[in-house]
C-alpha cells in the first residue's frame, strides 16, 4: 500500500493511477494525453478524477478539465527537472486550482519539500524508499523566506509580498 | 554596505544548518554522489582535481574588513593560507575537506557571508561595476538593486532547478564595468525624463562554448516591476529551456531559437498575466536597502596633485592603480592581485589582513572585489595615498599594472580545475616574465588579456582585447589565440586568428602581435582601436610568421 504525505499528514493513498488495480468508482488519476484524447469517458468516470502532467506538458492545456478534477499530479522524474514548480505556481495563482496538487517521482525528496511546498504543493508522493517522516520534517527546516509563497507552510518572516497582501 | 537584519540572519543560519545534515547524509552513505551533487553545488562546492573547490559568494563584490579578515582566518584554518577571487567576484578555496565545510559556512554565517547559489543551475551572485557608487559617470548606484535581486533570488522556490546557470550582472553608469551584456539577464539602470528610475533589460549574453552578446528585450522596465519582470523571464526559462543537452541550455539557446520578438512576446505576456502575484517592489523596502548605500561620511577635501615631488615608481602605480573620484579629495585605488610571479586573482591570508587593516584605517572599512581579478579600496584620501602605496608595496598588492597586458584575468586552469583542457596558471607566469619591463607595458597602453583554460569560459577569453583559450590537442595543452574583443562600452566577441599554438609559443606570439600593433598603431590609438581599424588580418600574419610551432 503506497504511503503519501497529505499536509502534514502520513496517510494511505486512497488514489490509482491508470494502469494501476482499480475498482469502479475508485479515486483515479489519468495522464493529460489520456484525459485529452478520450475525455467523455473520463468526464463520466463514475469516482473522483486526477490529471497528471509530465514536465514538457503544458499546464494550459488543463483549462477546461479543472472543475472536473479533484487532484493534478505533477511529475518530477529528477531533482533537477524543475519544470514542476513552475506548473504548480501557473495551476495555484493562473488557473486557481483549489484541489489536491501532488508532486510524485524521483525529483520528489526531503531536500525538495519545502520549495515544492512553497510553490503550492500539499501532497507529497516520493518514491516508495524515501523516508515519509523525514520529508514531512523537512517541511520546516526553514521558518523564514524572501519571496511570497503557498500557504501550505507556515513563515515566521517573509520579505516580500505579492500585491494585496499584507506585509 | 548592506547589514542583515534578522529575516537575512535566519535564512543563511538555516541554511547552514540545512547543508549541515546533507554533508552527514552523504557522509553516512544515505545520499550517493549523484544525489548530492545537485544539493552541494547549490551551496558553492565543486569535487574538484585535487579536493573540493568551496567558492563563496561576496555579492556585488562588497566586503567590509571583518569580513575579508574571516575569509582569511577561513583560508588559514581550512585551506592552505590563500583564496582565489574569481571574474564574478566570489572567492574560491582549493583545498577545504568536505567535512569541514559545514563550519566553514558557520564561521561565515557570523560574519553575514555565505556561499548560496555560487554554482548548480540556479540564479547566480549578482554582480556590479566595482566602481558604484563613486563613478564620476554614474546615473544611480546599482548595489541596491543587486542586494534587493540577491534576497528575490535566493532560495526562490520557483526557479532553484533552472535548466542551466544562470547569473545576472546591473550596472548604473554608461561605460559598462559589469560587463552586463555577457550576462543572461543584463540590466543597465536608466533615469526618465521624469526622474524615475528603471532598467533596460538585455537576456541571452553569455560565454561558455557558443557565446553570445545580450540582447534587448525591453528599453524601459520600472523599477517597482523589476521582480514581475525577472520571474517571468525566468518562468518562459524554466518551462521551455532545453534540459536535454546541457550545451543547449543556457537561456541564449532559447532565445536564439525562438527569436527575439517571439521571445520577448512570451515574456511580456507572461508578466501582463503574472505580475499581480509576482513580489511587489514596494518605495519602502528600496528605501530600505537604499538606505545602506548611502554616501560615505566624506571630510571636506580638495583635489590635489599627492605626486608632486614624489619618486617615479609611486607616479607611475598613481597613474595605473588609482582612479578619478566623484568626491573633491578622494581617489579609488586598485589593489593589485597581478604582480608578476603570482597567480592572477590570488590573494594570501596574510595580505588579505593587511589589506583590511589598511581599509579600516583609509577607507571607511570596506574592500570590493572586481571583475578582473582585483580589489579596490573605493574611498582614498588623496593625501594618504603615499602612505597607502608603501603599504601595498610591502604587502606585494602594489603592480603598477592595472590596465596593462600582464593585469590579465585568468580562470584557475588545468592546475585545480576539473573542466579544464589546459593549464592558465603556467601559461600567465610565462607572459609575466616576457612582458616584465613596465615602460614597455606602459607604452603598449591599455589591452585586456583574458584566459580560459577551457569552452566554459570562466576567463572570459571571448571577450578580451586578446582572448587565450585552452584546448586539448591529442592530449597536449595549446592555446588559440582571438583579438577584439570587448565587454566594456562596445560588446564584442573576439575572432580567432589562426590554429592553436603550443604553450611555450604562447607568450611569443603575443610579443609578435603587440609588436605589430606598435607598428601600425596611429598617434595615441589603443590597442583594441586598431584591431577593429585594421582587422585580424595584419595581426595574423604576423603571429604565425617565423612559426614553426603552429599547426
Amino acid at each position: 500500500m503506497r504511503h503519501i504525505l497529505r499536509r502534514r499528514d502520513i496517510v494511505e493513498d486512497s488514489w490509482r493511477y491508470l494502469g494501476e488495480e482499480v475498482g469502479p468508482g475508485d479515486p483515479l488519476i489519468v495522464p493529460l494525453a489520456e484525459l485529452r484524447a478520450e475525455r467523455e469517458r473520463w468526464w463520466n468516470w463514475t469516482g473522483r478524477l486526477g490529471a497528471r502532467l509530465k514536465p514538457s506538458d503544458r499546464v494550459e492545456d488543463l483549462t477546461a478539465d479543472l472543475p472536473r478534477l479533484d487532484l493534478v499530479a505533477v511529475e518530477f522524474p529528477n531533482p533537477g527537472d524543475g519544470r514542476g514548480y513552475s506548473q504548480a505556481r501557473l495551476l495555484r495563482e493562473r488557473l486557481r486550482f483549489r484541489g489536491e496538487l501532488r508532486a510524485v517521482g524521483a525529483g520528489v525528496r526531503q531536500d525538495q519539500a519545502f520549495l515544492l511546498a512553497r510553490c503550492g504543493f500539499d501532497c507529497l508522493e516520493p518514491t516508495a524508499a524515501a523516508s515519509l517522516e523525514a520529508v514531512r520534517s523537512a517541511l520546516h527546516r526553514y521558518d523564514v523566506a524572501y519571496q511570497p509563497g503557498a500557504p501550505q507552510v507556515e513563515l515566521r518572516r517573509q520579505r516580500f509580498f505579492g500585491r494585496g497582501a499584507a506585509p | 554596505m548592506y547589514g542583515y537584519d534578522e529575516l537575512d540572519q535566519a535564512l543563511v543560519d538555516q541554511r547552514v544548518a540545512e547543508f549541515r545534515d546533507q554533508v552527514r547524509r552523504h557522509l553516512a552513505g544515505e545520499l550517493s554522489e549523484d544525489e548530492f551533487r545537485p544539493l552541494r553545488l547549490r551551496n558553492g562546492l565543486y569535487i574538484q582535481r585535487h579536493a573540493p573547490m568551496l567558492r563563496i559568494a561576496i555579492p556585488y563584490g562588497l566586503l567590509n574588513a571583518r569580513q575579508l579578515r574571516a575569509l582569511a582566518a577561513i583560508a588559514r584554518r581550512y585551506d592552505r593560507g590563500y583564496g582565489h577571487f574569481t571574474t564574478r567576484q566570489n572567492l574560491q578555496l582549493n583545498w577545504p575537506a568536505l567535512a569541514d565545510v559545514p563550519d566553514i559556512l558557520a564561521e561565515l554565517a557570523q560574519v553575514q557571508m555565505h556561499a548560496i547559489q555560487t554554482s548548480g543551475n540556479c540564479v547566480r551572485n549578482v554582480t556590479a561595476d566595482h566602481l558604484a557608487g563613486i563613478a564620476p559617470d554614474e546615473i544611480d548606484d546599482p548595489r541596491p538593486y543587486c542586494e534587493l535581486i540577491r534576497q528575490w533570488a535566493t532560495l526562490h522556490p520557483e526557479f532553484t532547478y533552472l535548466p542551466r546557470k544562470f547569473k545576472i550582472a546591473v550596472t548604473g553608469s554608461a561605460e559598462d564595468r559589469a560587463a552586463s551584456e555577457v550576462h543572461d539577464i543584463g540590466l543597465q539602470l536608466r533615469r526618465s525624463a521624469q526622474g524615475e528610475i528603471g532598467f533596460s533589460v538585455r537576456v541571452g549574453g553569455g560565454l561558455g562554448r557558443a557565446p553570445a552578446i545580450g540582447q534587448v528585450v525591453r528599453e524601459w522596465l520600472p523599477l517597482p516591476e523589476l521582480f514581475a519582470y525577472l520571474e517571468a523571464i525566468l518562468r518562459v526559462y524554466n518551462l521551455h529551456g532545453r534540459r536535454d543537452n546541457i550545451h543547449k541550455a543556457r537561456i541564449k539557446v532559447l532565445l536564439k531559437s525562438l527569436g527575439l520578438e517571439r521571445f520577448r512576446a512570451e515574456v511580456e505576456a507572461e508578466w501582463q498575466m503574472s505580475r499581480a502575484g509576482a513580489p511587489q517592489l514596494t518605495a519602502a523596502e528600496v528605501e530600505r536597502v537604499r538606505g545602506f548605500f548611502q554616501l560615505q561620511p566624506y571630510e571636506t577635501l580638495e583635489d590635489y596633485d599627492p605626486t608632486a615631488g614624489r619618486e617615479i615608481s609611486f607616479k607611475a602605480w598613481y597613474r595605473y592603480n588609482t582612479r578619478a573620484h566623484r568626491v573633491p579629495g578622494y581617489r579609488a585605488v586598485f589593489v593589485s592581485l597581478k604582480a608578476h610571479g603570482a597567480v592572477p586573482g590570488d590573494m594570501s591570508s596574510a595580505q588579505m589582513e593587511g589589506v583590511a587593516a589598511l581599509a579600516e584605517r583609509v577607507s571607511f572599512g570596506l574592500i570590493r572585489s572586481t571583475h578582473t581579478q582585483n580589489l579596490l579600496l573605493a574611498d582614498v584620501p588623496q593625501h594618504t595615498l603615499y602612505e597607502v602605496w608603501r603599504e601595498l608595496a610591502a604587502l606585494g598588492l602594489a603592480m603598477p599594472n592595472i590596465g596593462t597586458l600582464t593585469d590579465m584575468i585568468a580562470c584557475p586552469g588545468l592546475d585545480f580545475c576539473s573542466l579544464a583542457n589546459a593549464g592558465t596558471i603556467v601559461v600567465a607566469r610565462q607572459i609575466q616574465e616576457r612582458f616584465d619591463n613596465l615602460d614597455y607595458l606602459y607604452d603598449l597602453g591599455e589591452i585586456e588579456i583574458k584566459m580560459s583554460g577551457c569552452m566554459n569560459a570562466c576567463g572570459h577569453h571571448h571577450v578580451g582585447h586578446i582572448g587565450i583559450l585552452g584546448v586539448d590537442k591529442h592530449g597536449e595543452e595549446w592555446y588559440q589565440i582571438s583579438l577584439g574583443g570587448s565587454a566594456n562600452g562596445t560588446t564584442a566577441l573576439g575572432e580567432v586568428i589562426g590554429p592553436s599554438v603550443a604553450q611555450h609559443e604562447v607568450a611569443p606570439t603575443l610579443e609578435r602581435i603587440v609588436e605589430t600593433y606598435r607598428e601600425l598603431r596611429e598617434e595615441d590609438e589603443r590597442f583594441i582601436d586598431t584591431v577593429r581599424r585594421l582587422g585580424v588580418t595584419p595581426f595574423r600574419e604576423r603571429a604565425y610568421a617565423a612559426h614553426p610551432a603552429a599547426a
